[in-house]
């Protein structure tokens, strides 16, 4: 039993596990030190953590878009970020034109379903479209093409909007019913936070429930098992995965209105980091798997906003909040390394991987 | 598709929404008011106009095509119907933003632009000048679909060369002023922007009359392809282009010939992303990281900031490529099992690792945090210092001459067919005995070296490195230059570069549009024509398989089927 498992293990096996072993050991002593040192208090922990699950929320609606393609496609649709992108920067000028008309605060519900919707609509219409002109026409090409599209349609989209709505930043208004706090249980929550863990959490459900109860999702995944039976069944492949690129593209578009609550800032570049940040989310979930992409997401939230803090300050790295980006594709690569199938995956996704 | 029964104007229609709407998008991006003062013939047509009228020719063409034979009739009516549609969607762009604010959101439908499209006319005659401008552009288009194959050839080189020729009016006047009489000659020809009208006829008629006499000559006969002793004028041509590639700087002058350098030193990362990507198919989009450590090598260890006894750029030069190898290897360990998608995900998390830790208040004590490090050391030979951008091109060039006589015949070696072999069906190559993990580790370190040696000049010439300008960009840029140059082919390589790295330089208002077309030549270079512009005959295979296929099927059939009849 030892020889075979020491035949089987190689050079290359324990390069890679003595640095993982390395780094789990240098997250373990520096949150340690962390908690030794005591330099945050309690509710700053608590702070953070809920900042962590606001961004959570966000990264789980735009990993949906992420795996469902994936699970379809068995891509990754790299143009996903600039979807994300494409419907809140719309948005915030439908934003100030309701603040010109002065139904901002007025009607906020009203102004607010608005601004979903159009978001929503928005990238969803540009998912269709990058779907139909970019990936459908090379669907039986080797896998690097598609992929070198995806990445020519990102570039493309990022700036078609740069030259549309200009290179500058624009503002999102507040609304006044997302001002303040509220205090639950002797712990200070921002409202935006509130709304955009709440707002997450919902729209999560009624996506899955779009995935699990409806006869479109029953569609998708038929065609995510094997597209050629499905479509033996009756079952319109071309406008299935279409559907799949509108849903993914609406939960991002979604996704965008929760992240201008937490900041309020559009621009044309803003979507590259939280598309990647939920890529990883989908991928530590379990690519392919709709409540995997949640828990992922909720994960990276939290380790985003608490690791750099907890596991850095300990080591004496002076601004450690800097390198919260570092940590997330850390984790990603950590996780594509040891576990590929992620969380809640089955062992199948590393065959295809 | 083109199913009998639907109308005849089903197809034009939409090719003329589908050609106005890429118009407007065009227009509303910014490019046709950018590009306004950027004439082709001075006073007469500018790159503005090209740029919007461009896609409704090329829209009706395509679709005239596409289409099966048709009568004259029918071709001339189809493609002014095509442009018809396309200016009615254009001049309806111009009505809206007249008429409603479109500018608080899309910030480029201003006066300016709709002065391009209505001709700088008023509103009226200005719209049905447009419309009819794009009706040309579709009877044009049917035109050359019309004409005999000779002419239209003829046509369309003389308008491409002008279209070149007017756009590169700087560069053809900085190279030919110092030719003394020949200057002169050349100015009669150049307005102060682009060519004068006069000159762009003569042009035309030049070019198109020569297209048009060469290809009514015979071909000439191929002779049998000589395999051992090889012409003198082989040899000549090569020596040629070799004399001409030292000339360079000093015909070119100074500002020329910085970006001479630039698109040499992206010929040496692309040299290197080619034999990672192109060759050994690993998708790599981190690529930037090694260019980062090449360069931050060369400040750490020669700038007198950060190191009490620094060492000269030669001393450097070999811990920097050893660094550059190292980290090459530790990228590709732990990537050995992955495959396509997750590859190029993992190496751009791991190129922005590398950005993030240069960036940090971390690592300021080493790597200079976001002030970067100065007053890096110039290559020297003996006591001359190479610190112009004409000394530096040569080192550039002799880069470029080691790295790119390395990965040719790396190319043609054992290595090199193991990394095609994987690239092609990764179980079946290690199911014939390839050892995969050095294969692959051999790969990420060659292109890691190439890309540093690269940053290591980079570095010497600006004296200086920044973490800003580590970005994603330079990964892309360099993906691009040899996807389009063509994937595994070395040539490829040299083309897209010039093409990709030369044009946003020599066309200063096109640098703001450069991810814009990159992005968009990517997926139409994909869409028709994966193996690119100059492609490796190997991946041309590999690409058209199935076509090539077809066709020795169909050959087989036809043989088949005489055979037959002569039994």
């Amino acid at each position: 039993m030892l020889r075979t498992w020491r035949q089987r293990i190689t050079a290359t096996d324990i390069v890679i596990w003595t640095i993982g072993i390395a780094i789990a050991v240098m997250v373990v002593y520096g949150s340690a030190k962390t908690l030794a040192l005591g330099k945050y208090t309690t509710e700053t922990w608590i702070d953070l953590a809920i900042t962590g699950l606001a961004l959570g929320g966000v990264y789980a609606l735009i990993a949906l878009g992420y795996t469902l393609v994936y699970g379809i496609l068995r891509m990754i649709n790299f143009a996903h970020s600039e979807v994300f992108m494409s419907g809140p920067f719309t948005a915030a000028f439908a934003a100030d034109a309701l603040v010109r008309l002065g139904w901002w605060n007025r009607f906020p519900v009203l102004s607010l379903l608005i601004v979903l919707a159009i978001s929503a609509g928005v990238s969803a219409l540009i998912a269709i479209l990058v779907e139909r002109i970019a990936y459908r026409p090379l669907r039986n090409a080797p896998r690097l093409v598609p992929l070198i599209t995806a990445i020519g349609a990102s570039f493309f989209l990022q700036y078609t909007f740069r030259g549309l709505y200009g290179s500058g930043l624009k503002g999102y208004p507040e609304m006044d019913i997302f001002k303040g706090f509220w205090m639950i249980a002797g712990i200070r929550v921002f409202k935006t936070q509130a709304a955009a863990i709440i707002g997450a959490i919902i729209l999560m459900l009624i996506l899955y429930a779009i995935v699990q109860r409806t006869k479109m999702g029953k569609a998708m995944r038929s065609v995510s098992e094997d597209k050629e039976v499905a479509a033996l069944m009756g079952i319109d492949v071309n406008r299935t995965i279409a559907t799949t690129f509108a849903l993914g593209g609406a939960a991002a578009g979604l996704a965008g209105i929760l992240y201008l609550l937490l900041f309020p800032v559009a621009h044309f570049y803003m979507g590259f980091f939280p598309g990647l940040k939920a890529f990883t989310a989908a991928v530590l979930g379990g690519i392919g798997n709709v409540p995997g992409a949640f828990l992922g997401a909720m994960v990276l939230g939290l380790l985003e906003s608490v690791g750099p803090s907890l596991f850095l300050d300990g080591l004496g790295i002076p601004a450690a909040y800097q390198l919260k980006d570092a940590i997330a594709f850390t984790i990603l690569v950590f996780i594509l390394i040891f576990r590929p199938s992620g969380i809640l995956g089955e062992r199948l996704t590393q065959a295809k991987a | 598709m083109d199913s009998p029964s639907s109308s005849p104007w089903k197809q034009p229609l939409q090719a003329g929404v589908i050609a106005g709407a890429v118009s407007v998008l065009l227009s509303l991006v910014g490019m046709v008011a950018t590009f306004k003062d950027r004439f082709i013939i001075s006073g007469v047509f500018s790159m503005g106009q090209v740029i919007f009228l461009a896609p409704i020719l090329l829209m009706a063409y395509s679709l005239l095509r596409r289409t099966a034979p048709q009568s004259r009739q029918q071709v001339i009516l189809s493609g002014l119907f095509t442009g018809l549609v396309g200016g009615v969607v254009l001049a309806a762009l111009v009505v809206i933003g007249k008429n409603v604010d479109l500018q608080a959101m899309f910030v480029n439908s201003s006066p300016i632009l709709h002065n391009i499209l209505t001709f700088n006319q008023p509103l009226v005659p200005g719209l049905l000048i447009l419309i009819a401008i794009c009706m040309v552009m579709g009877v044009l288009a049917s035109g050359i679909v019309l004409l005999p194959q000779r002419v239209a050839t003829a046509i369309i080189q003389g308008v491409s060369w002008i279209l070149l020729i007017g756009l590169m009016r700087d560069l053809i006047i900085t190279v030919t002023s110092r030719w003394g009489p020949l200057a002169g000659l050349v100015r009669l020809f150049f307005a102060n922007s682009g060519l004068k009208p006069l000159g762009a006829i003569l042009l035309f008629a030049l070019i198109a009359g020569l297209n048009y006499w060469r290809s009514g000559r015979p071909a000439p006969v191929v002779k049998p392809a000589q395999t051992k002793e090889r012409p003198l004028i082989y040899y000549a041509k090569w020596i040629g282009l070799g004399v001409l590639l030292l000339l360079l700087p000093p015909i070119l002058g100074i500002f020329f010939s910085d970006i001479l350098d630039t698109v040499f030193m992206y010929i040496l990362m692309g040299i290197g992303l080619n034999i990672v990507v192109g060759f050994a198919g690993l998708l790599d989009l981190g690529y930037v990281a090694f260019f980062a450590i090449g360069a931050y090598t060369m400040g750490v260890l020669t700038s007198p900031e950060l190191n009490a006894d620094p060492m000269t750029y030669w001393q450097a030069l070999p811990f920097a490529m050893i660094a550059c190898v190292v980290s090459g290897m530790i990228l590709g360990l732990p990537v050995l099992k992955m495959r396509g998608d997750y590859l190029a995900i993992v190496t751009l998390g791991f190129g922005e690792i590398v950005r993030l830790l240069a960036l940090s208040d971390w690592l300021r004590p080493w790597f200079g945090g976001s002030q970067g490090i100065q007053l890096i050391a110039q290559p020297t030979i003996g006591n001359f210092v190479l610190n112009t951008q004409q000394e530096l091109y040569y080192l550039f060039l002799l880069g470029v001459g080691i790295v790119a006589f390395i990965a040719w015949r790396l190319r043609d070696s054992r290595m090199g067919r193991t990394w095609m072999a994987l690239r092609e069906d990764e179980d079946v190559a290690i199911a014939m005995g390839i050892n995969h993990v050095a294969t692959k580790l051999m790969a990420f370190a060659t292109g890691a070296l190439f890309s540093g040696i690269a940053g290591t000049i980079f570095a010497a010439k600006l004296q200086s490195v920044y973490p800003h300008s580590m970005n994603f960009l330079v990964s892309i840029n360099v993906l691009s230059l040899i996807i389009i140059g063509g994937m595994g082919s070395i040539p490829g390589v040299f083309v897209g570069s010039l093409v990709l790295m030369g044009s946003p330089e020599l066309l200063r208002e096109f640098a703001e549009y450069r991810y814009l077309v990159y992005g968009a030549l990517l997926v139409v270079m994909m869409l028709t024509r994966p193996e690119g512009l100059w492609p490796d005959a190997r991946r041309r295979l590999e690409l058209h398989e199935e076509e090539l296929e077809k066709e020795a099927q169909e050959l087989a059939d036809a043989e088949s089927a005489a055979t037959e009849t002569t039994k």
